[in-house]
């Protein structure tokens, strides 16, 4: 086992994992938040996407070591009031169905938002490849990511 | 909330007053399937509120998974009640056989199972708030109406919110047939409505089983066999135990469970067991599946329809057209892998779970720890995806017989591999087509035989007549004026366990019955569209969804060069869907559908927010198999395990999906269903327009790669 402190939206948590844990696990059993999502374990699906250091990441195969000392954000970190950009453009645009890829999906598209403000859509293609939506809302996250970028 | 489950009565609705003051109505919602205990039941199954102040309050006994209904059924009660729709909130039911008869969400049942008496709901209400209003006022009810939560009386512009009525309201007879709106006054039916569930489903707020979280819970996975039927005959736990946080490893009748401090050891755990597997259990590869299938197809099977004389018609038809289809086996992928939350005790017994089938869910509860059901509880999260899959019981039963087991509170989640390899999935079949056309070209024979397992089989009951029906539907009822046609069922024993997939038959039969239309059309010189039409007269509706998407799509017109359409129509769970498809192929040569036009008759609407989002899904959900979707066997093991194997379309290969909703005075008909079994055979028959290449064997990706350009396979 190891102690390990994350830093997650803004504040520092120290927990006893093993040392393989990925953060994902780490976010959902011992910090307890559950926004963040599992589905494929591979990195394949991005239900479980988060930043690291504002980039974002699959938190299901990066071992809790790797990211100590760095500036983890989940979904819950986004605002306190569902106020950020990108959440309010998922209202608007009445995205989620089930809504478990979601979490993910919101997280992929602020990274892709912060480094380009105004996205094409083949910028919303490359960025948002990692994440699966079995809902289909694909051309909904397109309107709202649009929209976003828009409004912002 | 204990003592509003506690309204009982036998008829349709009645009214009393709620422990905390206010009106309450209970109503039983008739399914059209019936369960077997809900026949003997006449417990009212969900309640409608209405409070001192105004605020109205609906517990659904359904499940949200993603469909809609939780925003729509609130549409229902407000639109007659006569309140403005957002003063109406849901909260979901607990899982209760007693209180609420059938629970089962599935079959794109719930708008068709609950349009009228949710609607009368809402009508009791306001009949009864008018009533009371009337007595207050000393003016007749012919002088008041209602609107936004008030009942307001003409003559006088005097308005009374429905708050200071409800206790009068109470204490009256409830009306026993209460007029409902005429649809061209409705103000909410029919308007698009934002989802209910869409704030909490932005900020990770949105509990999902998954996220149940118990006090003193453990977490557990479990590992099964490699092969359906197969048992562990030896268990080494050793190594598993070794792993710091795992406390504990279950054998169960389906596979070993890892219980651990967290998921994290549980699945390292699982990982570190050395399990032998017995020489049980089912050992046939896909190709020998095929070949069994492929025998059944190619002989008479057991008639799902027969109409006139087939034979005699292909034997006197000026051309014939042979054709075989192979369709795959399918896993559901929903999002959220299979998991639920139990806690046995020796007086009770709670779950939390993601479930389309709470009834189920609480039967194996009793059965496993002989509780009677007052001693169950069942705590019914968001669904992360059903698609069919979460109507199932095997990852309820193995979590209850792990609580019970290790004596605690215990999570138990699979992986995704273990979701992927444990089945339940929708059937593989080999369909073989023969038609006859006459000199016009017409159509003068259908021979349809569709060989594979069938669902019911596979779940222990009796087929009727050696049909099942859901191995048909799509098929035995196409819509197309053939004065012969003859479909026929074989069904083959293999022990790979089924279930109901999106669209069940119709996923699969409407793929092969309307490329084999194509054909038929192309074998006549014809334009699909146009041959699809002159053989839909005594078929309105169909005719009307395929005009409008034909229309829509622009069908006919210029397309830039490497562009093709196709087009297909298909009725399912009560509503008629049209799409056409507009296609390219991208740098590899694989299909890369652009556009989809479809158009929908549901009949009477809800909520055309919720259909254009149903159409999306289920296009995105079709093509996903279309294109990717296939499970395989080797030596009895599944061979996909998780999303790289087991593709489905990601952003860059959805479509742009336009939706046009055919306005109809019709009964409701499904919306979470329909929109899947058009897509594959309009993409195909896309694909036969643009490279001559015929798919009859999905997914397309395989069809592909066993083809020559020459001809189709």
């Amino acid at each position: 086992m190891a102690e390990v402190t994350l830093n997650v939206n803004g504040r520092d948590y120290t927990i006893d994992v093993l040392p393989d844990t990925p953060l994902l696990w780490a976010i959902r059993d011992n910090i307890g938040l559950t926004g963040t999502k599992y589905g494929c374990g591979i990195a394949q699906c991005g239900a479980c996407t988060v930043h690291v250091d504002g980039q974002a990441v699959r938190s299901c195969v990066l071992p809790v070591t790797a990211v100590a000392g760095k500036i983890i954000a989940t979904i819950e970190g986004l605002s306190d009031d569902r106020s950020h950009p990108v959440q309010r453009a998922w209202i608007a645009e009445d995205v989620p169905q089930c809504g478990y890829c979601q979490s993910g999906q919101i997280m992929s598209a602020v990274a892709l938002l912060a480094r380009e403000p105004d996205p094409s859509d083949e910028d919303i293609d490359a960025a948002m490849a990692g994440n699966i939506c079995r809902c289909g809302t694909y051309q909904r996250i397109r309107r709202a990511i649009h929209r976003a970028a828009r409004e912002d | 909330m204990t003592d509003l489950f506690k309204v009982s009565r036998r008829d349709f609705v009645r009214a009393g007053v709620a422990g905390a003051g206010g009106l309450v109505i209970g109503f039983r919602i008739h399914d059209l399937v019936a369960e077997p205990e809900s026949a003997a039941s006449f417990q009212p199954n969900a309640f409608l509120r209405i409070d001192q102040d105004g605020a109205v309050t609906i517990w659904f006994p359904k499940t949200e998974m993603g469909q809609g209904i939780k925003t729509a059924l609130p549409m229902l009660v407000a639109e007659e009640l006569g309140v403005a729709w957002d003063q109406v909130t849901v909260v979901q039911a607990p899982g209760d056989v007693r209180q609420f008869g059938s629970q089962g969400t599935g079959g794109s049942r719930s708008i068709r199972t609950t349009f009228e008496p949710l609607r009368k709901a809402g009508a009791t209400g306001r009949v009864m708030l008018v009533q009371a209003a009337a007595q207050r006022l000393g003016v007749s009810i012919e002088t008041l109406r209602v609107q936004s939560g008030h009942v307001i009386h003409g003559p006088t512009s005097r308005r009374i919110p429905f708050g200071d009525l409800v206790d009068d309201a109470a204490s009256l007879d409830p009306p026993a047939d209460p007029p409902l709106t005429d649809p061209d006054d409705f103000t909410i039916l029919g308007t698009p409505v934002a989802r209910v569930d869409t704030p909490e489903k932005v900020d990770g707020s949105a509990v999902y089983g998954i996220d149940a979280r118990v006090d003193g819970m453990r977490y557990a996975t479990v590992v099964h066999p490699p092969v359906f039927g197969g048992r562990a005959t030896a268990v080494d736990s050793a190594g598993a135990l070794e792993v710091p946080g795992v406390d504990e490893v279950v054998e169960l009748a389906t596979g070993v469970a890892v219980v651990a401090a967290t998921t994290w050891a549980a699945f390292k755990g699982a990982q570190a067991l050395e399990v032998t597997w017995g020489d049980a259990g089912y050992r046939e590869g896909s190709d020998a599946v095929e070949e069994k299938l492929a025998r059944l197809a190619a002989v008479p099977g057991a008639p799902a329809r027969s109409d006139g004389d087939v034979e005699g018609a292909l034997a006197g038809s000026a051309q014939r057209v042979d054709a075989v289809y192979h369709v795959p086996y399918l896993a559901h992928a929903t999002m959220e892998p299979m998991n639920c939350t139990a806690h046995v005790e020796a007086r009770q017994c709670r779950i939390w779970v993601p479930t389309q089938s709470p009834q189920g869910v609480i039967r194996e509860a009793e059965r496993i720890t002989g509780l009677s059901p007052d001693r169950i509880e069942v705590h019914l999260t968001y669904l992360g995806g059903g698609f069919g899959r979460r109507s199932s019981m095997d990852f309820v039963t193995e979590a209850i017989t792990i609580s019970k087991a290790v004596g605690g509170p215990v999570k138990m989640l699979w992986t995704r591999e273990e979701d992927t390899r444990q089945g339940q999935y929708r059937p593989c079949t080999v369909n073989t087509f023969a038609g006859g056309l006459d000199q016009a070209g017409r159509p003068t024979a259908w021979r349809n035989r569709i060989a594979g397992p069938s669902i019911l089989a596979n779940k222990g009951r009796r087929l009727r007549n050696g049909v099942d029906p859901s191995s048909v539907e799509g098929a035995a009822n196409i819509p197309y004026k053939i004065s012969n046609i003859q479909v026929e069922f074989a069904k083959a024993d293999i022990p790979v366990p089924l279930h109901w997939w999106r669209s069940v038959g119709s996923s699969q039969n409407a793929f092969i019955t309307e490329s084999f239309i194509d054909e038929l059309a192309h074998a006549a010189g014809a334009d699909p569209y146009q041959y699809r039409r002159s053989l839909l007269d005594g078929s309105p509706r169909h005719l009307g969804v395929l005009d409008v998407a034909a229309e829509r799509a622009g069908w006919g017109g210029a397309l830039p060069p490497g562009r093709a359409r196709g087009i297909a129509v298909a009725f399912s769970f009560g509503t008629y869907v049209a799409q056409v498809a507009e296609i390219s192929l991208d740098a590899g040569g694989f299909p890369w559908v652009r556009r989809v036009v479809c158009a929908v008759d549901c009949g009477q609407i809800v909520n055309p927010n919720t259909i254009e989002a149903q159409m999306q899904s289920g296009i995105v959900f079709g093509l996903s198999a279309a294109l990717f979707g296939q499970i395989t066997l080797d030596s009895g093991r599944v061979q996909q395990g998780n999303f790289h194997d087991y593709p489905v379309v990601r952003m860059k290969q959805a479509p742009a999906v336009e939706v046009h909703i055919v306005r109809s005075r019709e009964a409701p008909g499904g919306i979470g269903e329909p929109g899947t079994p058009p897509i594959a055979p309009a993409v195909t028959n896309a694909l036969f327009a643009l490279t001559g290449i015929r798919v009859r064997r999905l997914p397309i990706r395989a069809a592909l790669t066993a083809s020559t350009p020459s001809g189709g396979r």
